[in-house]
């Protein structure tokens, strides 16, 4: 029997680790992930929940721990935020050569200087060339039920990767909705026991990350280059099981009345939950508007990204993130997934929401209406104040 | 859709008000959404919370400007903020006060007013101390009995699950909240 809860976003992570049966966690607490590690902390303290909590004195260590803890086979899960995901940068790029399936959260929030908690992309985003899988959930259901689905893509053989579960600060970590609960034994036939194929062993030793010469670590650069395409057919068939046993039903993208759209729009996280009463608004006004929503941002779903955007006449990409010089980030990847396409229709890229300011329906009606106005060749700034 | 506006004083409990509220409509098969504000809050000052409540998922998620009903769980914050700043007209609106619900008609012509004396309820429930009594629970017993949108049932179970400290001596200030709410 599935039960209801009603919880915020920052508990929903917690206790998808929880369904998950991770053995080890290690994480330090960093504004506005904390709740995510005092949860945890708690229930390993009162015996609820079978893991080693590995104490540390800053992210680096704790990606550092995770690593360790899974190379010698553990279920293994952090969660972290901006400045704290930065300072782990080296250890990202460890976990992914090392091919450890650890799975972390990160609440999204904005790099500081100047000071800020509040949500933008630009932290994740930074670190989309390390190599780890990245899911940008939309509700805390969302949030939830992909701790499980990122540890059985993670783990599964041709993938052994790391994946992020990233959410936004406040608008999903610190909101509570609707949870409904997994049953802890269904949950443990969706995601068995981790058996890794490789493990440090003292019984039957092997090597992790030795020095590799020219001679071999180009090839194993192009192995996760594979494990990266190779993830896309396990990403479905993992979430096809979910919704098999679970009922709900997740792709690598979300499509929202895109099938007959004329302008879609473009986005992720919870600008895209909100875009959707938009694009509400504007069919019933008889605008012919759609929505696409980013799923999963790597491995990139060229094929489906192509396939949902092959008829449209415009498209539109909402960041809230900034790559400065250049302009959003998800706008360059879309405009670099539909180049060799035979659809040339337009592509604007709006920046908004930066530094977590709010994002509304009416921020949105604003980018469909400028997109009738706006050369598609400049980065489209909303709501900049003079 | 419901959007409801707490406010309170930080550390009176306006952010698990939303939360129990929250919870007890999901109890009823609704889809809820409950937030503080988004950032730093300092013990004493005026703070908010939000809520959204709706009978299908709920896409928005901005925040609330225009909310349709009020929760004032500390009555010296008509004083100090605009407390029907963006409030739509024709809501309800309830107040944690000794005063009569026309004594604040005027802030609010076009809103349903109820009164509670929820910190007198608390203090006889002993939830919190004379400087500070905990009213977050008693006062949503009044929002029951005003608005009629969510049971007097489901609140109290609600407060039963998630009030970690003195769980039926919440559960007891809302049920008499309810039974002493001035509309």
């Amino acid at each position: 029997m599935s039960k209801q809860k009603v919880m915020m976003g920052n508990h929903a992570l917690s206790y998808g680790a929880v369904v998950s049966k991770v053995n080890v966690i290690s994480a330090y607490p960093i504004t506005p992930q904390t709740q995510v590690v005092e949860l945890l902390s708690e229930l390993c303290s009162n015996g609820a929940l079978d893991s080693e909590f590995i104490k540390v004195e800053s992210e680096h260590s704790a990606m550092a721990a995770c690593i360790g803890a899974s190379a010698v086979g553990a279920r293994t899960f952090t969660a972290t935020s901006a400045q704290g995901l930065a300072l782990m940068h080296e250890m990202l790029h460890w976990a992914v050569g090392a091919r450890t399936p650890v799975v972390m959260g990160n609440i999204n929030r904005s790099m500081g200087p100047p000071w800020t908690i509040w949500s933008e992309q630009t932290d994740s985003l930074s670190q989309r060339d390390t190599g780890w899988l990245q899911i940008y959930a939309s509700s805390n259901q969302e949030v939830y039920d992909s701790v499980p689905i990122a540890f059985k893509i993670a783990e599964h053989k041709k993938v052994q990767l790391p994946v992020m579960v990233v959410l936004d600060a406040f608008f999903l970590s610190h909101t509570s909705e609707n949870v409904m609960m997994m049953d802890l034994d269904k949950a443990e036939t969706y995601l068995p026991k981790y058996k890794p194929k490789h493990k440090l062993d003292v019984n039957e030793p092997y090597t992790f990350g030795a020095l590799t010469t020219p001679e071999w670590y180009y090839e194993l650069r192009y192995k996760i280059q594979k494990a990266h395409e190779n993830a896309i057919s396990v990403i479905e068939e993992a979430q096809s099981e979910f919704k098999d046993m679970f009922g709900r039903e997740y792709g690598l993208v979300e499509e929202y009345k895109t099938a007959d759209a004329d302008t879609i729009l473009v986005a992720i996280s919870t600008a895209a939950s909100t875009a959707k009463d938009t694009v509400d608004e504007l069919r019933e006004k008889g605008v012919k508007a759609g929505l696409l929503r980013l799923r999963f941002v790597r491995p990139f779903p060229f094929k489906k990204v192509r396939e949902v955007l092959s008829s449209a006449k415009k498209i539109l990409v909402l960041d809230r993130n900034l790559s400065p010089g250049i302009g959003g980030i998800i706008f360059q990847e879309i405009k670099s997934a539909m180049y060799n396409e035979s659809n040339k229709a337009p592509i604007y890229g709006f920046i908004a929401g930066l530094g977590g300011r709010d994002i509304t329906t009416e921020t949105i009606h604003n980018i469909f209406e400028e997109a009738e106005k706006q050369d598609p060749k400049n980065i489209i700034w909303m709501e900049v104040k003079a | 859709m419901l959007e409801i506006r707490i406010h309170g004083r930080g550390g009176q409990g306006s952010v698990i008000a939303s939360k129990i509220l929250a919870y007890a409509f999901a109890k009823e098969g609704k889809f809820v959404q409950a937030f503080p504000e988004f950032g730093v809050e300092r013990r004493g000052a005026p703070v908010a919370a939000f809520l959204r409540v709706a009978d299908k998922p709920i896409n928005s998620r901005s925040k609330i400007y225009k909310p349709g009903h009020l929760i004032v769980l500390e009555p010296t914050l008509i004083a100090a903020v605009d407390i029907t700043q963006g409030l739509k007209p024709g809501g309800f609106i309830v107040i944690n006060s000794k005063r009569s619900p026309e004594e604040f008609k005027e802030k609010a012509k076009d809103s349903t007013i109820a009164t509670v004396d929820a910190t007198e309820i608390a203090l006889n429930n002993r939830l919190g101390s004379k400087a500070a009594p905990i009213v977050n629970t008693a006062i949503l017993g009044a929002f029951a009995k005003l608005t009629g949108m969510v049971k007097i049932e489901s609140v109290i179970e609600a407060i039963k699950e998630e009030v970690p400290i003195k769980p039926e001596e919440n559960a007891q200030a809302a049920q008499q909240a309810f039974d002493k709410t001035i509309i």
